[in-house]
């Protein structure tokens, strides 16, 4: 099966993450680059989900479902950056 | 530990281990009609849906009656605050979901959706964002669902920002929302449209069918040099190639938003 991107994860993100964090940025441990986790590449297949760089195809992360479980591995990422909304006062 | 305290570590842990999955509603089907020869465009009322932003998707869970579960992407072909939701689903001859989607449902039906989905593949009027450079949509195939759903928003808000989209399609009958699209062409804030066919074209037309070239998409795209913010959906390799084509012609990378939605 071809590989998608990181706006397809956007679901079974929500339910480790309060907000959605398809937008949010994160570096990569293998070439440092910076990139929206929407820009990332996805292969999916029965055992799981691999996030990839787009730019050096390290693994940033690994998603497994099974039943009543649902587990991710944040391997490949160094730092996440999410903006929040302006402060009210 | 006294009972009570042990009573209510164990409510604690209960709660934790199971996590309730937030964002699933129960949708009815109030109506199917055929898009094209092989997609149906669904009408869905969405219990308790909040309403999304134009580009967003959801995902659709079907449970077969021994448990099995199989859940797609589909974008959303509507936006705003309607618990009406509008999808136009392609038909995948192997797929899971889809032949299910496009052929058996029926108005009535219930369906499991998860949404809206999605915060980077989206647009949202000028008045909003304060964004005014021009908009450029490039869809392959059934990835206009959710460019539809930008362009209708975009006349919906009258807004002023330029609106082009170019639609790579196989044939005349295979163009989902003809009628809408054509009619957005005609409204205070235009949607230029541009199509392309790569299996065969309407009589008369001026090009040959074929792919996409890179001085067709050179000559149907606003140009780099007027900054346009470009969204492209459809397949993996529709996307990577107008993509890299798009750099090529001098595009910022960080303007080029892209959805990718896998093989053909």
């Amino acid at each position: 099966m071809e590989h998608v991107d990181g706006n397809a994860i956007a679901g079974p993100l929500a339910e480790f993450f309060a907000f959605d964090v398809t937008t949010a940025t994160g570096r990569c441990v293998g070439c440092g680059s910076i990139a929206e986790l929407a820009r990332a590449m996805v292969y999916r297949s029965g055992a799981g989900t691999v996030v990839r760089c787009a730019t050096c195809d390290t693994v940033l992360a690994t998603l497994v479902e099974s039943g009543d479980r649902a587990w991710i591995g944040l391997s490949g990422m160094t730092a996440i950056e999410v903006r929040r909304a302006p402060s009210a006062g | 530990m006294s009972d009570a305290t042990t009573s209510q570590v164990m409510a604690l842990g209960a709660a934790l281990e199971s996590v309730p999955r937030s964002g699933w509603h129960g949708a009815t089907v109030a109506a199917v009609h055929r898009e094209t020869p092989n997609a149906s465009r669904l009408e869905l009322d969405v219990d308790g849906w909040p309403g999304n932003a134009a580009g967003q998707h959801l995902d659709v869970r079907l449970t077969a009656p021994d448990g099995y579960t199989a859940t797609r992407s589909y974008s959303i072909a509507s936006s705003g605050s309607s618990t009406r939701v509008v999808l136009a689903v392609d038909k995948l001859p192997d797929g899971e979901v889809s032949p299910y989607l496009v052929d058996e449902v029926r108005a009535g039906d219930m369906l499991e959706v998860h949404g809206p989905l999605g915060a980077f593949f989206v647009w949202a009027p000028a008045g909003q964002t304060g964004d005014h450079r021009p908009v450029q949509l490039i869809a392959g195939g059934s990835g206009v669902v959710p460019l539809f759903a930008m362009a209708q928003a975009h006349a919906d808000a009258d807004d002023s920002t330029p609106f082009r989209l170019l639609y790579s399609v196989r044939t005349p009958d295979d163009v989902y929302f003809s009628d809408e699209l054509r009619g957005l062409a005609d409204t205070s804030a235009p949607l230029r449209l541009d199509l392309v066919y790569t299996r065969r074209t309407p009589e008369g037309w001026p090009t040959a069918a074929g792919r996409i070239t890179r001085e067709a998409l050179e000559a149907a795209v606003i140009p780099a040099a007027d900054r346009p913010r470009v969204y492209v959906c459809g397949s993996t390799g529709f996307v990577e190639l107008v993509a890299d084509w798009l750099v090529g012609l001098g595009h910022d990378p960080r303007s080029i938003r892209t959805e990718r939605y896998g093989g053909t």
